[in-house]
């Protein structure tokens, strides 16, 4: 495996440069594009349903099939990294879209009604008062969304475009396990890396969530 | 977009091998299978887990990282290393469908009320009485959530079984991707949409069906507007 | 003041919830709504800073309509407490606390210092000033939600059930505190309860509400207790409303007997004259429950007569002095000839 690496090292960090920017474009994208949607999930209740449910259609929609779609829906060509990228992108806005929704609907509405009586008109309560409280749940949303882009990303192989996944059809093909297993290995290093970093980030924004069972004697 | 392929009545010739009804069986068989290995492996240790609180580690974390292993790759490397069939697909599927229901299982179990347990030792119920007549109908909303989150993500994913030779709706993908078909791939995306649709709605009838009503919320709504 | 002028609120679906209300809750004093679940206390509270929209009728502060005011000006005028606190549990204590000083523009050290001086007004001590609300316990939580109510010095307060989600002990506490810090402050406050005893113990007025959103009587604790106008504030008011009335009369007006021996009980006196207890037929000294001043309450001496193990309160001087004795009779007579002399009053 060693060998492998240190004769194709030129190869395998390219499928990793790859891996990381397909993987990661989509979730900066996607969560500055589910923010809004979201919020519309809960300022219109209405639309609350509808958007739960399409979310679900979209995410049940295969990567495989979008991936090959997509260039026919936007005109592409079939080997660009951009069908990746927008196929990823609605993935991870169908996921955060319904989790910034049931975040700001998880904030007691004990703590936006004190919000409210106590002068803050609407916006403002938004940013100061309900996106803090719902900070934990959309992060871990955020975890999920970047943990499987990352492993989602390898599907793009079977159309050319896949990062690590790469890795994997050229093993496949060759019937060579090191450069699946080296693919896997970095693949899950990946994904892990990313999700101590949100954590981190996570722990730096949200030092209240730390104390939950203090409290002494009144 | 070209729905030529999916309305050729042709192509849902029930006896035709690659015809479409005989691939969504296929295919339904792979999620079938997958789903049964991976709840008779991960119920039992979510349970347990749960009731238990000992290793409350492996469950929060199997999540994660079982989303973390690329599907693909796991596919692949079974199949360079037992070669080609049902087994290596099954294997890579069944380890997707594992860390959902053991984590739901576990938090499920997890996030019970204290209290009605209490009652129900109380009551002289014995550890296995609790555990089926009280915990397990209790924790079946979150257990369920997990069931079909699993299930819908194997729907979707089951088509790469079709990468390594197999069958399933993944053939209309990967054999229309071949001979620049689209309309076939378009045929083959609506049709496992649809199929996780449906078998999320049946789910969600199944789940209606033995979880309790007073679990669920669905009398209360009732009950509130008889006593105003 | 807070006026309600024919105040109607009628829930879509036709359920009223507040009934032609007309009532003034006075100036710097404290008015507590009081009644059974669904009589609509809360909306009437809520309607005061426009959480509640009525359906129709006028609501004013010192005159001012309140609907024609802007809602967030409006709200960050009126100091709001509810029963969980409400606290934002993403904001230490301090920060809670300086929330509407910054909404009203001022600096973050303004606020802060401020806020700062808040927490030591209602008892709690600068290490809370960092914690988050997670780390207290409800009463603590209760008191940064006073202090959070009181930070831009709001002229009118409004609380939901403030103090029901707290033990009865610790509750007692903080009702202690809150009318030492309303005795300093002099807020017109609006405060909802379903607690009949708490509304008699905290309420300057009470405004007594039943089922339906009518209000069945408007008045000060005392009158509650001694002239309920149906049988409805009769019965929520309680069945010892007699002796709870007592609480409001103090024992000024209350005749004694000279210090001395009854029925071959004596009042043990110190060499300062302070009593040290009853003594009978030569007997052991046994303590007096406990003694008055004639600023204490009739109640007070009513529970002294009953619990002194010879049935006869003490009164005491300033020094402590033993000056009188009230024994059981002559309390009981003394009731009947108040009573009558109320009654004579009242058809006058």
């Amino acid at each position: 495996m060693i060998q492998y690496l240190t004769n194709n090292h030129e190869v395998v960090l390219a499928a990793l440069q790859q891996h990381i920017y397909l993987a990661l474009l989509p979730i900066l994208i996607g969560l500055v594009v589910a923010l809004p949607i979201g919020y519309l999930g809960v300022r219109f209740p209405w639309f609350y349903h509808p958007l739960v449910n399409v979310c679900g259609v979209l995410y049940s929609i295969p990567s495989l099939a979008l991936f090959v779609f997509l260039p026919v829906l936007l005109g592409t060509k079939i080997l660009a990294p951009v069908n990746i990228v927008v196929a990823l992108t609605i993935y991870t806005v169908a996921l955060l879209a319904r989790t910034v929704a049931d975040g700001l609907r998880s904030v007691d509405p004990v703590i936006t009604q004190s919000a409210t009586a106590m002068g803050y008109r609407r916006l403002r309560r938004l940013f100061d008062v309900e996106l803090p409280v719902a900070l934990p749940v959309i992060l871990a949303g955020l975890r999920v969304a970047t943990v499987s882009n990352i492993s989602l990303v390898s599907v793009g192989a079977l159309i050319g475009v896949g990062g690590l996944g790469q890795l994997f059809t050229r093993g496949f093909q060759l019937f060579y396990l090191e450069p699946i297993i080296i693919g896997i290995i970095l693949s899950v290093l990946l994904a892990g890396l990313a999700d101590l970093i949100i954590v981190l980030v996570q722990r730096a924004l949200t030092p209240w969530t730390r104390h939950q069972h203090g409290g002494g004697a009144a | 977009m070209n729905l030529s392929y999916l309305f050729d009545a042709a192509h849902w010739d029930l006896s035709a091998p690659g015809g479409i009804p005989q691939l969504i069986l296929a295919h339904l068989g792979y999620v079938a299978l997958a789903l049964l290995i991976g709840t008779i492996i991960a119920l039992p240790v979510g349970l347990f887990i749960g009731h238990t609180g000992r290793g409350s580690f492996i469950a929060i974390n199997s999540g994660n990282a079982g989303r973390s292993l690329p599907t693909l790759g796991l596919l692949m490397l079974m199949v360079t290393l037992l070669g080609l069939g049902l087994t290596p697909v099954l294997i890579a599927l069944t380890v997707l469908v594992i860390p959902p229901i053991l984590t739901s299982a576990y938090a499920g179990m997890r996030t019970l009320d204290r209290g009605v347990i209490d009652a129900a030792k109380g009551m002289g119920m014995r550890p296995w009485q609790v555990l089926f007549k009280v915990e397990v109908p209790m924790a079946l909303p979150v257990l369920m959530s997990g069931f079909r989150s699993a299930a819908l993500q194997v729907v979707a994913t089951a088509t790469v079984a079709a990468a390594v030779g197999l069958s399933g709706l993944g053939r209309l993908l990967i054999d229309g991707l071949a001979v620049n078909d689209y309309s076939r791939v378009l045929a083959g995306a609506i049709v496992v949409a649809v199929l996780a649709v449906l078998l999320d709605l049946f789910l969600a009838l199944v789940q209606r069906w033995i979880v309790s009503p007073g679990l669920t919320g669905r009398d209360q709504t009732r009950s509130r507007r008889a006593t105003t | 003041m807070i006026t309600f002028e024919d105040v109607v609120k009628v829930y879509p679906g036709g359920s009223t919830a507040v009934d032609h209300l007309s009532m003034e809750l006075p100036t710097g004093k404290m008015t507590v709504l009081v009644g059974p679940s669904g009589c609509g206390k809360t909306t009437s509270l809520r309607m005061i800073n426009r959480m509640v929209i009525p359906t129709s009728g006028r609501i004013l502060i010192d005159g001012k309509d309140v609907s024609g005011q802007d809602e967030a000006v409006l709200r960050r005028g009126i100091g709001y407490v509810i029963q969980h606190a409400g606290l934002f549990p993403h904001r230490t204590v301090l920060d809670n606390v300086a929330t509407v000083p910054l909404l009203l523009g001022k600096t973050r050290r303004e606020a802060r210092s401020a806020a700062m001086e808040l927490l030591e007004r209602v008892g709690l001590s600068a290490e809370f000033a960092k914690r988050y609300p997670a780390q207290l316990s409800g009463g603590q939580q209760q008191r940064v939600g006073v202090a959070r109510a009181l930070a831009a010095d709001p002229p009118v307060m409004l609380m939901d059930e403030p103090f029901s989600a707290v033990d009865p002990v610790v509750r007692e506490g903080l009702h202690r505190e809150f009318l030492r810090l309303q005795q300093d402050l002099g807020k017109t406050i609006a405060m909802v309860t379903h607690d009949i005893d708490e509304a008699i113990k905290l309420g300057d007025m009470v405004a007594v509400f039943r089922q339906g959103g009518h209000l069945a009587q408007f008045g000060t604790p005392q009158e509650l207790l001694e002239q309920p106008v149906d049988d409805f504030v009769a019965e929520f008011v309680g069945r010892d409303r007699g002796l709870r009335s007592l609480s409001f009369d103090t024992a000024a007006d209350l005749p004694v007997q000279p210090v001395g021996s009854f029925d071959g009980a004596e009042l043990v006196l110190d060499d300062a004259g302070r009593p040290l207890g009853w003594r009978r037929d030569g007997g052991t000294i046994e303590p007096t429950a406990g003694v008055f001043t004639t600023g204490d309450s009739l109640r007070m001496v009513t529970d002294l007569a009953i619990t002194s193990p010879v049935g006869v309160a003490v009164r005491v001087g300033a020094d402590g002095k033993a000056e009188g004795l009230v024994r059981h009779h002559d309390l009981v007579d003394f009731l009947a000839a108040r009573r009558d002399r109320r009654a004579a009053e009242r058809s006058a």
